[in-house]
């Protein structure tokens, strides 16, 4: 089941995007943290990086012990580069690109996010 | 004297680099020519270029600084010639040049292998810059890709073409990945993961015919099977580039390349070859390290000092960039007679490793591992160096790397072992260097001593033998948080205290640089509560997971329920309610080994609800998930035990009662035993109070765990009051300068004076802050409330246990199976 899951998450660029979807109101995230967004089987996790006013998403799955959960990881930077880390085991990935910030863990799919009259958006492909 | 260089490669750059440092440009004159547009660049992180298209990150040097050191760099310029009766050499531009040493230093080419079609558009090879501008261009038109060659650099080269977006094939003639350097099993495993990784393999594939109208559209197996695909990246070894032998006369080795004895000389007097065009030994390497050291042979054979030789290379490899972990070193194959193979398989978490002895069982001849290379430096040092084996060798492959701490396996390295294999740096150029240089960080001594600069993987060990040699110098290593705060915990909690600031992000606005990290947001979160005891939800997001969600996460997603049961002691009453609560919500109920019982399985929307009904009955937050207080362990005590000398069960309710909530640098941990027969353990506690016939003893530092340790005496016979009084000073002191996530006995065992200053301190006031301790500590408790309780009572912070944002329910991936009548989770990873 797992790997029909993993297999799931593509990165989506801002070019490839069909369709736009409404996750929530702005306020409804935490400052500088995160939430879960289910759209068609996938779990995307949602950031809200208050600190740098800039949103970010990726897939939920952690890819070191594929568990559910990057929504809920804490936020921060390495340099410029904004990163989660992931609340099992701190593995850290960058938020603009999915790259695993550690050696041999897999990188994350991301995908484009937009703000409009304070409602966050998510691009998907499909 | 004049040196004529033929080739600007990694290996001709670093003959350049060196020859400086040996000679200067009055001495030896340089010339290097180069048929490449720019000058070299690092060929071993080539596929980086994909992510930017930037050269100038991948330069090894800029075209300035060959000015600087003298250099003449000609590049664009191929040489076609020599001339060895007038030694001179002729370039396609028509320029000659003369030479007293010529060094050969032309690497090599991708080899092809000769199947029909190869030249179709659409097919490419890996091994310059151009021919990744050439791919990216093809690559942005179409949807599918091979690599033909499952060996290092073809796997390198299949992530990269993924990451293109690309539906990519990996094409092996054996049938197995990486041949040279995994078995069947590792094999087998690596397959797994790459699939894993959206990349498929097609193993003992046999190409016949590239077939297509021009343009590559599909390949043809010997076995008759076909593939559809519309680009193929060669990847199946390289071919010395000797073009210019024949004409000089110069002797090839048997495999092509020009042939060299150790001293790195060819056949004919005054021509050296280095790197990849040298066949030693009828070997080509096909590595920088091997390389870096010719490059150093053939410059002492040049300038006169003739000391160095060469005598074969190592060649061992650990997969790079691709996201799993590949090493193979020594003898990875065991083809040493008697040899002994030792090897553990886990199919479950996909980790391998096998380690080949010598007959005696005493020395380590190579290994492989797939799935964690974690053991991979330590290993590789033991076999290259052939240090004698611990008598267990099996230990060195069983423990997860998570356990180790390789800082021992540093220490027990001679000073002779390299280190870094790329640049060939031994641990005490090391030491050498950062001694004499006076070294102080990780990046000094990689700008210094260039160790770690190459593939990167001995970064870590460069690190410890960095903290080792500081430490043996007498160096304090100043402990700072982090890249965002310049400063050690204690600095930390004093800014907190003296600046007035709560929140976080003000007070790295203020005293710190950057938007923080998963190290100092907990860390300063903790000092922040230690200092003011306010709500730690009201900035959840600086917390761990566990402080964040006020409960233990578990594997799955799931969280953990503790209501505190001070002393161990319960009602039938509570115990109902607790069973009804469990079975009302699923949860699987254990008693802990602190004298509680932990509900676990908790989904995270319905942990206020859960909440609710226990502080409804009347219990508090247990903190099993902060660092904080978390048990006073007591024993049954005068009530009822025969021997019991005070009541030990109220005093431990009472201690627990004091100090519930307060958060501390790492979990505390206390007990209570009624006589000195300990049935409360207190001893292993960070703080244990055992009775005595006229009072108590209070004992601290102690520790269960990873590293159990004894408490020690602080003060014997005292009454219960003073107790409490040295109990809020001791903790308030640790509290105040240990670092963070340090127990109590770690911060005992790193304090200068130990358990006798400690004394001083708590008992003696040798410093005068007793009072200020006590006050400070009374401070803190008197602002206690029970976190779940507020959470409970509170609409908006209740909100925050949710999991999505767009729906209602939960999170569908947990998933529990049962065992023994309860739930547990399901293993699905
Ligand atoms: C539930 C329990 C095991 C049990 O079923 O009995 C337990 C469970 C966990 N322990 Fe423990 N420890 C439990 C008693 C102990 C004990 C025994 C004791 O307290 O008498 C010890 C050794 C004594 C000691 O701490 O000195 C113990 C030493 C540890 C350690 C190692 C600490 C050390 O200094 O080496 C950790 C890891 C850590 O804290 O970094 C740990 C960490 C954990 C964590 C919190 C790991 C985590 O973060 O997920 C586990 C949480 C499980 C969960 O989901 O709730 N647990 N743990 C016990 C809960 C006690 C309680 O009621 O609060
Ligand atoms: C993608 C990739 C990944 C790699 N990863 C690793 C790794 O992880 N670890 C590792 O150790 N090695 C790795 N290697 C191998 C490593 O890059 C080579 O071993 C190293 O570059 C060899 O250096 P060299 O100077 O001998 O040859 P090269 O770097 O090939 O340099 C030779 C230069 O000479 C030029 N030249 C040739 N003939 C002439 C002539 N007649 N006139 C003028 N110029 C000429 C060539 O164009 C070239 O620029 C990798 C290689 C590739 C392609
Ligand atoms: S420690 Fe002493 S008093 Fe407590 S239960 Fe054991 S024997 Fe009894
Ligand atoms: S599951 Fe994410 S770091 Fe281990």
């Amino acid at each position: 089941m797992i790997k029909e899951i993993i297999t799931k998450y593509e990165t989506v660029i801002p070019e490839q995007v069909k369709v736009w979807e409404k996750v929530a109101h702005v306020n409804d995230f935490p400052l500088n943290g995160g939430l879960a967004f289910y759209y068609k089987g996938l779990q995307v996790a949602v950031f809200n990086f208050t600190r740098r006013n800039e949103w970010y998403a990726t897939q939920n799955l952690c890819p070191h012990k594929k568990q559910m959960i990057l929504s809920r990881g804490m936020i921060g930077s390495n340099g410029e580069e904004p990163k989660v880390a992931c609340p099992f085991h701190k593995k850290t990935f960058s938020l603009k690109n999915g790259k695993s910030l550690n050696d041999g863990v897999c990188d994350l799919a991301t995908y484009p996010v937009k703000i409009e009259a304070n409602e966050v958006f998510i691009g998907f492909n499909e | 004297m004049k040196i004529v260089v033929v080739g600007n490669g990694m290996v001709g750059y670093k003959f350049c680099e060196k020859i400086r440092q040996k000679a200067s440009a009055e001495k030896v004159e340089v010339i290097v020519y180069g048929d490449e547009i720019i000058p070299a660049y690092d060929r071993v992180h080539l596929s980086e270029y994909f992510e930017n298209q930037k050269v100038d990150g991948l330069l090894m040097a800029t075209k300035e600084w060959y000015q600087t050191q003298d250099i003449t760099l000609k590049t664009g310029e191929l040489v076609t010639s020599i001339n060895t009766e007038e030694k001179s050499i002729k370039t396609h531009k028509g320029n000659v040049e003369s030479y007293d040493a010529l060094v050969l230093a032309t690497g090599s080419a991708a080899l092809v292998p000769k199947i029909k079609g190869v030249e179709k558009k659409g097919v490419f090879v890996y091994r310059k810059i151009e021919d990744l501008d050439q791919i990216i261009q093809f690559g942005k038109g179409i949807k599918r890709a091979a690599v033909l060659g499952g060996g290092l650099l073809g796997l390198e080269a299949a992530k990269a073409l993924m990451d293109m977006n690309l539906e990519t094939q990996v094409i092996e003639f054996a049938d197995k990945l990486m041949p040279r350097q995994l078995d069947q099993i590792g094999s087998d495993l690596l397959k797994h993961k790459i699939e894993s990784l959206k990349i498929e393999v097609l193993l003992g594939k046999n190409t016949q015919t590239i077939q297509g109208n021009g343009k590559l559209s599909k390949l043809e197996f010997s076995d008759g099977t076909e593939l559809e695909t519309e680009m193929l990246v060669i990847s199946c070894g390289i071919i010395p580039r000797d073009e210019l032998a024949e004409n000089a006369g110069i002797t090839k080795g048997p495999r092509g390349g020009y042939q060299v004895n150790e001293k790195m000389e060819t056949n004919i007097e005054g021509i050296y070859a280095i790197g990849e065009a040298a066949s030693y030994n009828q070997m080509t390497y096909g590595l920088v390290a091997p390389g870096y050291e010719m490059a150093e042979v053939a410059i002492d054979q040049i300038i006169g000092r003739k000391e160095l030789l060469f005598k074969g290379a190592d060649m061992s490899t650990k997969l790079k960039l691709i996201g799993v972990e590949v090493g193979s070193f020594g003898d990875a194959l065991g083809s040493t007679e008697n040899c002994l193979p030792i090897s553990i398989i886990d199919q479950n978490l996909g980790i391998y490793k096998k380690i080949n002895l010598s007959a005696d069982g005493k020395k380590l001849l190579g290994g492989i591992l797939v799935g964690d290379t974690g053991d991979y430096n330590i290993l590789h040092q033991f076999a290259l160096n052939g240090i004698t084996l611990p008598p267990n060798p099996e230990d060195l492959i069983l423990s997860s790397k998570e356990e180790k701490s390789t800082l021992n396996g540093v220490a027990a390295l001679p000073s002779s072992s390299q280190i870094c294999s790329c640049e060939n740096i031994s641990k005490g150029a090391i030491e050498e260097a950062i001694k004499s240089n006076n070294l102080e960080n990780l990046a000094q001594v990689k700008s210094c001593t260039k160790a770690g600069t190459g593939c990167g993987a001995c970064t870590p060990m460069v690190g410890d033998i960095l903290s080792e040699t500081l430490q043996s110098m007498g160096k304090v290593v100043r402990k700072i948080l982090c890249e965002h705060f310049d400063y050690t915990r204690q600095e930390l909690f004093d800014l907190v205290k003296v600046s007035g600031i709560t929140s976080y992000d003000e007070f790295l606005s203020e005293y710190g640089k950057g938007d923080g990290c998963e190290i100092c947001k907990p860390a300063v979160a903790s000092i922040l509560s230690s200092v003011y005891n306010d709500l730690i939800i009201k900035q959840d997001t600086i917390q761990d997971t566990n402080d964040r969600f006020l409960a233990n996460i578990q594997k799955g997603g799931s969280y953990s329920v503790v209501p505190r049961i001070p002393g161990g002691e319960i009602t039938p009453e509570k115990l109902i309610v607790i069973g009804e609560v469990a079975k009302d919500y699923h949860l699987y109920t254990k008693i802990t080994g602190g004298q509680r019982i932990d509900l676990f399985g908790a989904r995270i929307e319905d942990l206020p609800d859960i909440w609710e009904r226990l502080i409804n009955a009347g219990f508090e937050s247990g903190h099993a998930y902060g660092k904080s207080l978390r048990t006073v362990k007591s024993c049954v005590g005068s009530t009822w035990c025969r021997y019991g000398l005070h009541d030990s069960v109220s005093f431990a309710i009472e201690v627990e009662d004091r100090y519930k909530g307060l958060r501390s640098p790492h979990k505390l941990k206390g007990g209570v035993s009624g006589c000195r027969r300990e049935c409360a353990e207190a001893q292993s506690k960070d703080f244990g109070i055992i009775a005595t016939e006229i009072g108590w003893n209070l004992y601290v530092g102690g520790n269960g765990g990873a590293n159990p340790v004894h408490a020690q005496l602080l003060a014997g016979d005292i009454d219960s009051e003073t107790l409490i009084k040295y109990l809020d000073r001791f903790l308030m002191f640790y509290i105040k300068t240990a670092e963070p996530l340090n127990r109590t006995s770690v911060w005992l065992s790193k304090m200068e004076g130990g358990i006798e200053y400690l004394k001083s301190v708590i008992v003696e006031d040798s410093l005068k802050i007793g009072e200020q301790l006590e006050q400070e500590m009374q401070q803190l408790l008197e602002v206690y409330q029970c976190e779940w309780k507020a959470v409970v009572n509170d609409p908006e912070l209740r909100k925050k246990f949710t999991h999505f944002s767009n729906r209602l329910v939960g999170d569908p991936a947990l998933k529990f199976n049962e065992m023994r009548g309860q739930k547990v989770p399901a293993n699905w990873g």
